[in-house]
């Protein structure tokens, strides 16, 4: 059913923190962990914690310099969430011809 | 990329619509075009259906009964790797048969991780994701 391993990519992005971090990188560009900090309403470590799973679901990619570590999205890691959506369009097609050949065998 | 926040599927069938509301809620039936499962037409009835399990996948879907009016209307929720939706089914009579209706929508975080509190929708988030995915070479 499905192709890849999107279960470690769907628990990340299930935080409404870890979605609106990996939409301000998204939207905003590269930015530091103070960065994402400020106005966040979470603590710099909560924040250093949810990049690091973003991170490990190839969503973010860290970029040391100096004592800062820079992170940028990476959208393209969406994909097999895209995948799961258009999946269920095949799917429910397909399971409507299953279900006229069934209502057809009832008939018999 | 296809709509992502509703999918609806119509298909008018040359059956009666008493025959078409017993394929959808007889779980035996089910099974033959569905999943095997374990639903009762009972609103509030929590139910699995199940297929087989794959990589990083364990083939179960859990469901409860949302809304039962025979020979009209039937939803139940589908929450499978941490993501909910619904799936409601609408029949109406025609002069051929019946058409049938399939709408499955709000694709969001089920409770699991909805009680974190989902200030910041998915919903939302799926909008957002429509754009990132359109700007994707």
């Amino acid at each position: 059913m499905m192709r890849t391993a999107p279960d470690v990519l769907f628990k990340s992005l299930a935080d409404p923190t870890r979605r609106a971090l990996f939409e301000r990188l998204s939207r905003d560009g590269e930015q530091t962990v103070r960065m994402l900090t400020n106005n966040s309403g979470v603590s710099q470590p909560a924040v250093s914690k949810h990049l690091g799973v973003l991170k490990h679901a190839g969503l973010v990619r860290a970029r040391h310099r100096g004592r800062q570590t820079h992170y940028t999205a990476q959208p393209r890691a969406l994909a097999p969430l895209v995948d799961w959506m258009s999946y269920y369009s095949r799917f429910w097609h397909d399971r409507f011809d299953h279900l006229e050949n069934l209502l057809k065998r009832m008939d018999q | 990329m296809t709509t992502t926040r509703s999918l609806v599927i119509e298909k008018e069938m040359p059956h009666p619509l008493e025959k078409v509301w017993r394929a959808l809620t007889q779980g035996a039936l089910i099974k033959e075009w569905l999943m095997d499962n374990d639903f009762q037409p009972v609103v509030g009835h929590k139910f699995t259906f199940r297929s087989t399990p794959v990589a990083n996948w364990n083939g179960v879907i859990d469901c409860e009964v949302l809304a039962v009016e025979p020979n009209q209307k039937l939803s139940y929720s589908w929450g499978s790797l941490g993501l909910g939706s619904v799936v409601v089914w609408t029949l109406v009579a025609t002069e051929g048969g019946t058409l049938v209706r399939m709408e499955q929508s709000g694709f969001r975080p089920d409770q699991e991780a909805a009680y974190k509190g989902a200030n910041y929708g998915w919903r939302k988030f799926i909008g957002g994701l429509e754009r990132v995915v359109a700007g994707l070479p």
